[in-house]
């Protein structure tokens, strides 16, 4: 059995932050844009997922990018024509004593909100939540549907 | 450095040359307990049958798959990127490998990798 001296537990980890500051500044010279990736806006300091809206002739579907969260921590609202997403995701309690070596994933609050493109029936939306993406289909009023108009023969 | 260590890959030229395909880093929590790690990465859209992962060596690589979602629609507007994930971590020789397990939920891989029995701390009895 070998014996290592013993170190002060704060300049080891002085040293360990020093080497992960230095990946990360790697990193940034590398991929200069990937601190605004994955919809992520970190100089706003918060949580934005990526939203994206899609649209046939019947719905409006809103998707959203927002992982590890629970049915229930999502609130899904709809006013006036804008669509509101927002939730809280909370770190693990079972991690709170144990040393963390990057945490890199948000928690906190995250609301986004986006105004639809077409009237829709509030009370036909219908909400999905799977592999982290929260899915949301919004059917289009009558009035909001296109509508074919012929042309009829003098 | 005795910990799950990120790996720049672009430094080693000598790793196998990734396919033309835009990957993204997904963003990871690591966290270390006397037992082992757990690594957290973030892949919305990536389910069990689209994750990849490999150890050569001390060398753990992450793929998340993830397949256009196609339903009929057209974007309107778009923030989310097309693309799979990947990343490569250089792992603590104290991890056990035979015992890494990973599970995927909504979009989150958690990662559990344990230390082998013979690194973990231990109390020593004092016997008369």
């Amino acid at each position: 059995m070998t014996l290592t001296r013993w170190q002060r537990p704060q300049l080891w980890d002085a040293a360990r932050h020093l080497s992960s500051l230095r990946e990360e500044i790697d990193r940034l010279f590398e991929s200069p844009f990937s601190l605004f990736e994955n919809g992520s806006q970190p100089f706003s300091g918060g949580w934005v997922p990526a939203i994206d809206l899609y649209e046939d002739k019947d719905n409006v579907f809103v998707r959203a990018e927002v992982p590890g969260m629970k049915n229930d921590e999502i609130d899904i609202s709809l006013h006036e024509g804008v669509l509101t997403l927002s939730g809280e995701r909370k770190l693990e309690k079972e991690y709170d004593k144990a040393e963390s070596h990057r945490v890199e994933r948000f928690v906190g609050r995250f609301q986004r909100s986006i105004t639809l493109p077409h009237p829709v029936d509030a009370t036909k939306v219908r909400a999905t939540y799977k592999d982290g993406i929260l899915a949301v289909t919004l059917p289009k009023t009558e009035e909001a549907k296109p509508k074919q108009i012929s042309v009829s023969a003098e | 450095m005795n910990a799950v260590a990120n790996r720049n890959e672009r430094k080693d030229r000598n790793v196998e040359p990734v396919e033309e395909q835009v990957w993204f880093s997904p963003e990871v929590n690591i966290f270390e307990t006397p037992e082992g790690y757990m690594l957290e990465g973030e892949m919305p859209g990536v389910t069990r049958d689209g994750l990849e992962i490999t150890l050569e060596g001390n060398t753990l690589t992450i793929v998340g798959h993830r397949d256009e979602a196609d339903f009929g629609a057209n974007p309107v507007y778009r923030e989310s990127r097309a693309g799979s994930f990947r990343r490569v971590f250089e792992l603590d020789p104290a991890i056990d490998t035979s015992k890494i397990n990973a599970k995927v939920g909504q979009g989150v891989l958690k990662l559990h990798l344990p230390k082998a029995e013979k690194v973990k701390p231990r109390k020593i009895q004092v016997t008369d």
